[in-house]
């Protein structure tokens, strides 16, 4: 199983690497998804079959679809006046990197205690798909339906957002014709 | 005896797996089951495209292919090795690579669907705990190969064929997805095998199938509607209206690669009708329990048939949806009762799953039916449509 989850890893890097280095953002939403597979690749191969099935549900099929969605929408698509706007951001890039080395500092550091934690023994069975759907339905039974609640609120809002703009541009058509 | 070619293709892969060294078994299990599970449906999907073009003919008073071999029946064999010889053109001014690319990240996942379908009493590849999930992860993926094939193409008909496409099947994903959790409620497990299993005829004569209980019998063809929806079936076939965008998303594709977004559709229409079979009639079981000596594989292959054969006889009647019907039927009518569907299957599983169940249940279902459809509808009255230039 070892040499499976190196190679996963190395995909895994390597597209997000090129998520972020690509020119065409349509390439790079496209890598990122690479990135989600290689994720859930991984989680399979840790056992994690819930997880790893869920994630490739959740972010290949729902969250990829959405981030192209917004750059077809938003975005001519070629790269016309993407230079201008890159450089810009090019030199705000210390923040940047400031960021990553904050988090990445972070990461080590709670790698590097995992490691001084006491080793418990793993438990005999990796707790599979019902038991997972028998927790979420009794003891985190609430913080799912926070969840659910959270993100309703977020489909109104955002149906309402939509629709807002859609009376604007009746009403401003009837005012329009008067 | 009957046991015996129940089991055959279980036996002989067993027998085969003996021969190798141990280390390789699984490997060579799955290369070989996936290789099997290819030739068969490939050879559906042949046989499928000549029976769906007569039966169409039949319908519109025409003879069809009936040139190659008997009753034109080798027609498949032909168009394999035309699409093959044929050119294979890329425009210019495509993206090469994700040009390159759509057609296989289409048929990929397409295939890896078919690893947690039951064929056959133990002829499942991967008997998953959450083989369902899985299932419906490979086949999530499926709109972003679609969105890259419509995309790289640089043609304004590719991408609005994949715009539509996209939209048409992320809202009839979710009827697709929210008909089966009555299933899962009831077997109490997500893998098909149990869910199968769960169908069969057990100690009575009669299969307890999920088509025969209300919710299952709406829930099935809730799933049924949706899966012709995610197959961009006539009369879903929006997304490739010959007459408005000539072709879709796959227009700018040619010769093999063509061919390969032609048979990706074909396998996602028989795995989700494999997976309709599954979960709502009863799998590889017998429908009685008398006739259970009929090997299993038989079973479901003869189920899998009816339901191609109404995949062809909607295709042939139905005239297309306008894009506003299209996404009010997903919204309105089938993701509420769906849902609908959920807190009655509580009710079915509360009251004994009896005739009890029946009496409680059934007026719901046809009540929330009745209604949902009058609110679709609205207060359009549906008449006679009268024609200037074509009255019959």
């Amino acid at each position: 199983m070892s040499p499976m989850i190196y190679f996963l890893s190395g995909v895994t890097l390597a597209s997000a690497v090129a998520a972020m280095t690509l020119r065409n953002p349509v390439h790079c939403a496209l890598a990122l998804v690479v990135t989600f597979t290689g994720l859930a690749g991984i989680y399979l191969g840790l056992g994690a079959q819930f997880l790893g099935l869920a994630q490739v549900v959740v972010y290949v099929g729902a969250v990829a679809i959405l981030l192209l969605f917004v750059l077809l929408v938003t975005r001519s698509g070629e790269a016309g006046d993407g230079d201008r706007e890159r450089d810009r951001v090019a030199e705000r890039s210390w923040w940047g990197w400031l960021i990553a080395l904050l988090v990445g500092a972070v990461l080590a550091v709670g790698a590097w205690s995992a490691g001084q934690l006491p080793q418990r023994a793993a438990p005999p069975e990796l707790p599979g798909v019902r038991d997972i759907g028998e927790a979420l339905m009794t003891d985190f039974a609430m913080p799912l339906q926070v969840v659910g609640l959270l993100l309703t609120a977020a489909m109104i809002g955002g149906a309402i957002i939509a629709l807002r703009e859609d009376r604007m541009r009746v009403a401003a058509e009837r005012e329009g014709r008067r | 005896m009957f046991q015996a070619i129940d089991q055959i293709f279980v036996n002989l892969l067993r027998g085969f797996l003996g021969h190798l060294p141990e280390p390789i078994r699984p490997w060579a299990g799955l290369v070989i089951s996936l290789g099997a599970i290819l030739g068969t449906f490939g050879l559906l999907f042949g046989l499928t495209t000549v029976c769906e073009r007569k039966a169409i003919a039949r319908m519109q008073n025409r003879l069809g292919p009936n040139r190659v071999g008997p009753y034109g029946f080798l027609q498949f064999i032909a168009d394999g090795i035309k699409s093959l010889t044929k050119e294979d053109i890329v425009p210019r001014s495509a993206d090469k690579v994700v040009h390159f690319i759509a057609p296989l990240a289409l048929l990929v996942p397409v295939v890896l669907t078919y690893l947690v379908l039951p064929f056959g009493r133990n002829m499942v590849v991967l008997d998953l705990d959450a083989g369902l999930l899985f299932y419906f992860a490979a086949g999530a993926s499926t709109e972003l190969a679609v969105f890259m094939a419509g995309w790289s193409s640089r043609n304004k008909y590719s991408l609005l064929g994949a715009m539509r496409a996209i939209a048409q099947m992320l809202s009839y994903e979710l009827p697709f997805i929210l008909s089966t959790i009555g299933v899962v409620m009831v077997t109490g497990s997500l893998s098909t095998v149990r869910i199968v299993e769960a169908q069969g005829p057990g100690d009575g004569w009669l299969a307890h199938w999920n088509v025969f209980t209300p919710w299952g019998f709406a829930a099935f063809f809730l799933f049924l509607i949706a899966a012709f929806a995610e197959a961009n079936r006539s009369p879903f076939d929006l997304p490739e209206g010959e007459s408005e965008i000539v072709a879709g998303y796959f227009l700018e594709y040619s010769g093999f690669k063509f061919a390969l977004f032609f048979m990706a559709e074909y396998l996602g229409m028989f795995s989700s009708s494999a997976l309709a079979v599954t979960l709502f009639l009863g799998g590889w079981t017998a429908p009685v329990s008398f006739l259970g000596f009929v090997p299993s594989w038989l079973w479901f292959f003869l189920k899998l048939g009816v339901l191609m054969a109404l995949f062809i006889w909607v295709r042939g009647t139905t005239p297309r949806l306008r894009m506003d019907q299209l996404m009010d039927f997903a919204w309105k009518f089938m993701l509420p009762l769906a849902l609908f569907l959920i807190p009655v299957v509580v009710l079915w599983d509360r009251v004994g799953r009896g005739w009890v169940g029946w009496v409680l249940c059934g007026p719901i279902v046809a009540a929330a039916y009745v209604w949902l459809g009058r609110a679709l509808v609205g207060r359009r009255r549906i008449q006679l449509r009268t024609y200037r230039y074509a009255s019959g």
